[in-house]
């Protein structure tokens, strides 16, 4: 549905991105994940046909966001990472004037309105002024123009920046339902968000992709050892030394409130191992654990790696 | 020419809610109010004397000696509270990031900048067409000529499209409201006294600026004429700021 090849953006002199080349399939849930100024909103602005490239083509259901960029707008729903709002209108005329500008007419206008104030739970503020209304509530606003005329394609920069944790799970929730029925694109640099909602992951760095694969693929891939975390209930100094001393044991790591965090050999299966250790010296087993690797783990070994490599 | 109308409608809610609209409606109705009622008691000064000038072989009527010198100060006022119309128009959008909204819905750009500049004309139009109860209150006093009354308004209108379209652009190139009305009063003043260095400049020089000086244009119709060349003066004017707008609002997104 979406095809990305060679993309590249200048600001002046600055390469903002460089050589982006990505698919992205109709009904799928993708996350740009990347720190702050990696070209996550450049290629967010290009894909919504608001930035044109300086080279490299972007593609919607084979459309140039370019040179068809009137009509490919009409299908693609766009939150920037601040909600394009009137701060001096009601949310439902915000959002009667959003719907109209996408091209609604009539009473057609009136029903994806409702249907949108609905669907974002925005009942009871839909006659508030925009500007009184808590931050919570302008990020649901911004949600709702980018759906009102039922895009297929919602681009979503940064939806829950500057959200309290509750607001937070709320948004991701919404998100969450709308990826049924929609193409998702959701950048961000809060990585569980990402773990959470996205099926596939387009990791940014520095204007150019530092991978793209499943959360599942990226930590496959990128394994070359496993980790457990050991919690015992009477913990030593001893415990440390007699961990590591095991053949397959790479390394030792004391955590928080009698916790080790222990990195072994690929498939070195010592579970059994340390609970038998743990029983003999009498540590007070507690809990023995395996360890995954998260998202930020992934995405810190690609991007300090690459610079490592750089270097 | 829908999507004009939307987003001109947006523009004009947004006029009509601010306090802005009516402080600016009123100082300029003050202002003008008070040079329309100096310009009369002026004239009925003269009119004691009717007698004495007539015999002097000058001609008082309400059309030159009221309405005219009133529309030509009510061009001078509109020159300093048209920048304060306009300065929103883009800059604000810019400042506050609701642009996105605009770019990113299936709008072409041109329908932007004239649903910008739409709303800005009819706000001072309803500021115009207010000040005129002053036209209404001469028809008490006495029997004005309607010719040179309507092709006076239509020369106000066209000058005050001409600060407006100057607006609208001088407000597509910055994100500061202060700066988009300075560059507007200062342009807008410059094509107003331009005509002024036609007698230093050389016979074909000086034609050409006092063509270019948007005052001279208005003259005429103050006179009740209705030439093509002004009005085809006035149109050029506002088309070629729109279109200036329309390219800096473009060549932003390739900068």
């Amino acid at each position: 549905m979406i095809e990305v090849e060679n993309l590249t953006k200048y600001y002046g002199p600055r390469k903002a991105i460089n050589n982006l080349t990505f698919q992205i399939a109709q009904g799928e849930v993708v996350g740009f994940l990347g720190p702050n100024g990696a070209g996550k909103s450049t290629t967010m602005n290009i894909l919504s046909c608001i930035l044109p490239a300086s080279s490299g083509t972007a593609r919607i259901k084979g459309y140039d966001t370019f040179e068809h960029s009137i009509e490919l707008r009409k299908i693609i729903g766009y939150l920037p990472e601040t909600p394009p709002l009137y701060p001096d209108m009601s949310v439902r005329d915000y959002l009667m004037f959003a719907a109209q500008i996408r091209g609604l007419t009539g009473k057609q206008t009136g029903s994806a309105v409702e249907a949108v104030i609905e669907k974002c739970s925005l009942k009871n503020v839909s006659h508030r002024i925009i500007g009184r209304l808590s931050k919570g509530y302008q990020q649901r606003v911004g949600l709702a123009q980018a759906m009102v005329h039922d895009p297929d394609i919602l681009i979503l920069d940064e939806p829950t920046i500057g959200l309290d944790p509750i607001q937070i799970i709320e948004i991701r929730k919404l998100i969450q339902q709308l990826a049924s029925s929609h193409t998702i694109i959701l950048s961000s640099h809060i990585l569980p968000e990402i773990t959470q909602i996205c099926q596939r992951v387009i990791i940014i760095n520095e204007g150019e992709i530092a991978a793209v694969d499943s959360l599942e693929g990226l930590t496959a891939s990128l394994r070359k050892s496993e980790r457990l975390s050991l919690t015992v209930r009477n913990a030593n100094d001893d415990i440390e030394k007699k961990l590591n001393s095991i053949n397959q044991v790479l390394s030792v790591l004391p955590g928080e409130k009698n916790q080790f965090l222990i990195e072994c050999a690929l498939n070195s299966n010592l579970q059994d191992e340390f609970a038998r250790l743990a029983l003999d010296n009498q540590w007070g087993l507690v809990e023995i654990k395996p360890l995954s690797m998260t998202l930020e783990d992934v995405f810190l070994k690609l991007t300090i790696e690459e610079k490592d490599v750089e270097a | 020419m829908r999507n004009a109308w939307i987003i001109a409608k947006r523009d004009l809610g947004s006029f009509f809610n601010s306090p802005i609209f009516y402080v600016v409606t009123t100082v300029f109705l003050i202002i003008y109010s008070f040079i329309f009622f100096n310009i009369l008691n002026f004239f009925s000064f003269q009119s004691l004397q009717a007698g004495q000038l007539q015999a002097m072989g000058m001609n008082l009527g309400l059309n030159e000696m009221v309405i005219e010198p009133s529309l030509q100060n009510m061009s001078v006022i509109l020159l300093m509270i048209i920048p304060i119309i306009t300065m929103r128009s883009f800059a604000d959008e810019k400042k506050t990031k609701t642009f996105r909204l605009l770019l990113s819905s299936p709008v072409p750009l041109r329908e932007i900048v004239f649903g910008k500049f739409l709303a800005c004309m009819i706000v001072v139009t309803v500021m115009i067409l207010i000040s005129s109860y002053s036209i209404g209150f001469l028809f008490l006093l006495g029997e004005p000529e309607l010719g040179p009354i309507v092709t006076g308004y239509l020369g106000v209108l066209l000058m005050a499209g001409c600060y407006v379209s100057v607006g609208v652009f001088a407000s597509s190139l910055t994100d500061n409201q202060i700066v988009a009305a300075i560059l507007t009063f200062g342009f807008s003043l410059f094509m107003w006294v331009i005509g002024w260095a036609a007698q230093a400049a050389g016979p074909t020089t000086g034609q050409v600026l006092q063509f270019l000086s948007v005052v001279d244009h208005l003259d005429r119709f103050l006179k009740g004429m209705v030439d093509t060349s002004d009005l085809v003066y006035y149109l050029s004017f506002i088309l070629l700021s729109l279109f200036l707008c329309h390219r800096v609002l473009d060549s932003n997104r390739w900068r």
